[in-house]
């Protein structure tokens, strides 16, 4: 009991740090651009695809196609942010969440035309398959490797805002833009810089992701809402924020998944709109 | 236009009928006689036609932009469906039984939508469809699940009308349904409520500073927009005498939203011809291109009508029609 409970425990908080690693760059766009990002999941997607590609046709080993993930997807999203994405940030949020979602049905149509409606396969090194024991227990060997990377991911995260020259200019920005672009930043710049690192991070994730959450051409819409949660209810401008956002919602829908899978999915809809109504400003308050 | 409210007195629009507008509406009943062999896909576009229409009621005139609201559609069509499956096949009472339910779903989601600012309301709205989505999903014992609903029985119009394969009655149902709501709707936005909701959507803030209650209004059209949309799923459902679990998925919202921004949102016209112009093209290309890749265009569209062609096709054509009288005189 204790030990599923565990093993649970465990699942969850390796899947809800698998949509961190993802939503993080959404939450950054929201705060940063304020802007409804709905193609987030596309970004993810083409990581994925990148991963799948380089290994299967070049034969570049996991480890190396990971980032290259992370740069084919930052690249693409920093051209997009530069011809399209800039011409809406003050654009209502209608018009965004229209193009958002115009872009995910190329990309999906895109991703259909090429790989075909299927699932794809992805071949992870065989010291990370199977499971290992820790006092007794037994935990997934690639979830561990899992959350090794985000903890690594996540400290760096951590330095880049909280010490760096950058990471304070992006916080600045995200306070107050006039005033930032009047104390001499390149907002311009930063958010070009930000957008494409997100767009890299959501790509790394897809990559890492492809063993947890599966990869067809759906994939965009079928985890639009997991990264929404985790950018508007975790916040912008922290890490911590979406950070625990993002194990909440993992463990709820491992936990839902594993003890009731008859409602299946209904759990993690029901905890949205109840996170909603709880931090209707985010989970740790939001500027308005 | 500012210099309009200077200079003409303040009242209501004029009610009266635009010779346009009858020639729409002549249209749509011609169209019944022209192209018989289209009227179960000339049905289709009417019912999709009334569920943008109550899109638009939200978002065009109140400014709530909504990505669940084939929610409502959904409850309806499942309302009119299972009525009628479990023997009461009776249309009419089944049309207001669907719209009396999505009203009621409205109502009572309205209070968790109308609360949060833009970003908020978006999720809310998204995570309401997706639940109800699940919900009929896992609760198959009673929907159909995946399968759908089948088994669905209608009894005759008035006892006059049976419902055929040629799509003969449905058509003139619908159509009938939609011209009489839409005569009501049409009446509603031209009112001080409908004026208020066009506040509400242009200074959300200044509303309560002209005595007008912001929260109530919105309740109130929200639920008055989930009516309608529930009514036109239970047209959907009548007619085609089958319920599919697609009525609540995300692609019809996504769907009834780009229909309406294609029309053009904000006058109610806009999700009609939005309706003609979309499905009446997808008919078409779907000789040409395969389902899969009907939504790139569909994104490229998007991309461009928020890009480029702002307002859809009625902004447009209204910038021509102006052009064009302001020539004449």
């Amino acid at each position: 009991m204790v030990a599923h409970l565990i093993g649970v425990l465990f699942d969850g908080i390796s899947y809800g740090s698998l949509l961190f690693l993802i939503g993080v760059g959404l939450a950054v766009t929201l705060g940063l651009m304020n802007f409804v990002n709905l193609a987030h999941g596309a970004f993810a997607m083409l990581g994925g695809y990148s991963t799948v590609l380089v290994m299967s046709r070049y034969g570049v080993p996991f480890f190396l196609a990971l980032p290259v993930a992370f740069v084919v997807s930052a690249a693409v999203g920093a051209l997009l942010e530069r011809t399209l994405y800039r011409r809406l940030y003050r654009a209502s949020h209608l018009d965004q969440v229209l193009f958002s979602i115009g872009l995910t049905f190329m990309a999906i149509s895109a991703a259909t035309f090429v790989w075909g409606p299927t699932q794809q396969p992805v071949r992870v090194p065989s010291f990370l398959q199977g499971q290992v024991q820790i006092f007794g227990l037994d935990f997934g060997a690639y979830r561990l490797f899992l959350i090794g990377v985000v903890v690594v991911i996540t400290l760096a995260l951590g330095y880049l805002v909280e010490r760096t020259r950058f990471g304070a200019q992006i916080r600045a920005a995200v306070d107050n833009q006039q005033v930032s672009a009047g104390l001499g930043i390149n907002v311009d710049r930063i958010f070009c810089l930000t957008f494409a690192l997100g767009s890299g991070l959501a790509g790394l994730g897809g990559g890492l992701g492809i063993e947890v959450l599966g990869l067809d051409p759906t994939f965009p819409l079928k985890y639009i809402v997991y990264f929404l949660l985790v950018a508007a209810v975790g916040g912008a401008g922290t890490i911590s924020g979406p950070l625990a956002t993002a194990l909440i919602l993992g463990v709820f829908d491992v936990a839902g998944k594993y003890y009731v899978p008859e409602i299946g999915a209904f759990v993690i809809y029901a905890l949205m709109i109840v996170l909603l109504i709880l931090f209707p400003s985010g989970l740790f308050g939001r500027r308005a | 236009m500012p210099d309009d409210v200077a200079t003409r007195p303040v009242r209501l629009p004029d009610d009266r009928w635009h010779p346009l507008e009858i020639v729409f509406w002549l249209g749509l009943v011609t169209a019944f006689f022209l192209f018989p062999g289209y009227r179960v896909l000339g049905s289709q576009i009417l019912i999709t036609g009334l569920f943008a229409v109550s899109l638009d009621l939200i978002l065009g005139y109140a400014g709530i932009v909504s990505l669940g609201h084939a929610a409502f559609f959904g409850v309806g069509a499942y309302t009119a469906g299972l009525l009628a499956v479990y023997g009461w096949g009776e249309p009419i009472t089944g049309l207001f039984a669907g719209a009396a339910t999505a009203a009621i779903v409205g109502y009572g989601t309205s209070f968790l939508v109308v609360r949060g600012h833009d970003l908020a309301r978006l999720m809310m709205t998204l995570g309401i469809g997706f639940l109800l989505f699940e919900a009929a999903n896992k609760a198959a014992f009673v929907t159909g699940g995946v399968d759908g609903l089948s088994g669905v029985v209608m009894w005759k119009l008035f006892g006059v009308f049976t419902f055929d394969f040629a799509g003969r009655t449905a058509y003139l149902y619908s159509l009938a349904v939609l011209f009489i709501l839409f005569v009501v709707l049409r009446r509603v936005v031209a009112s001080p409520f409908g004026l208020s909701l066009i506040g509400i959507r242009e200074r959300s803030r200044r509303i309560p500073a002209i005595g007008a209650p912001l929260r109530q209004r919105e309740v109130a059209i929200f639920t008055i927009s989930a009516a309608v949309a529930g009514m036109a799923g239970a047209l959907l459902a009548q007619t085609t005498q089958f319920v599919g679990l697609d009525v609540l998925s995300f692609s019809r919202s996504a769907e009834v939203l780009i229909i309406l921004i294609l029309g053009g949102a904000g006058r109610l016209y806009g999700g009609l011809i939005g309706a003609v112009v979309y499905m009446v093209a997808q008919d078409i290309l779907s000789t040409y291109i395969s389902a899969a890749y009907w939504r790139f265009w569909i994104g490229l569209l998007l991309v461009a009508i928020v890009l480029v062609a702002h307002g859809g096709i009625l902004d447009g054509a209204t910038a021509i029609y102006r052009r064009l009288t302001r020539g004449r005189s």
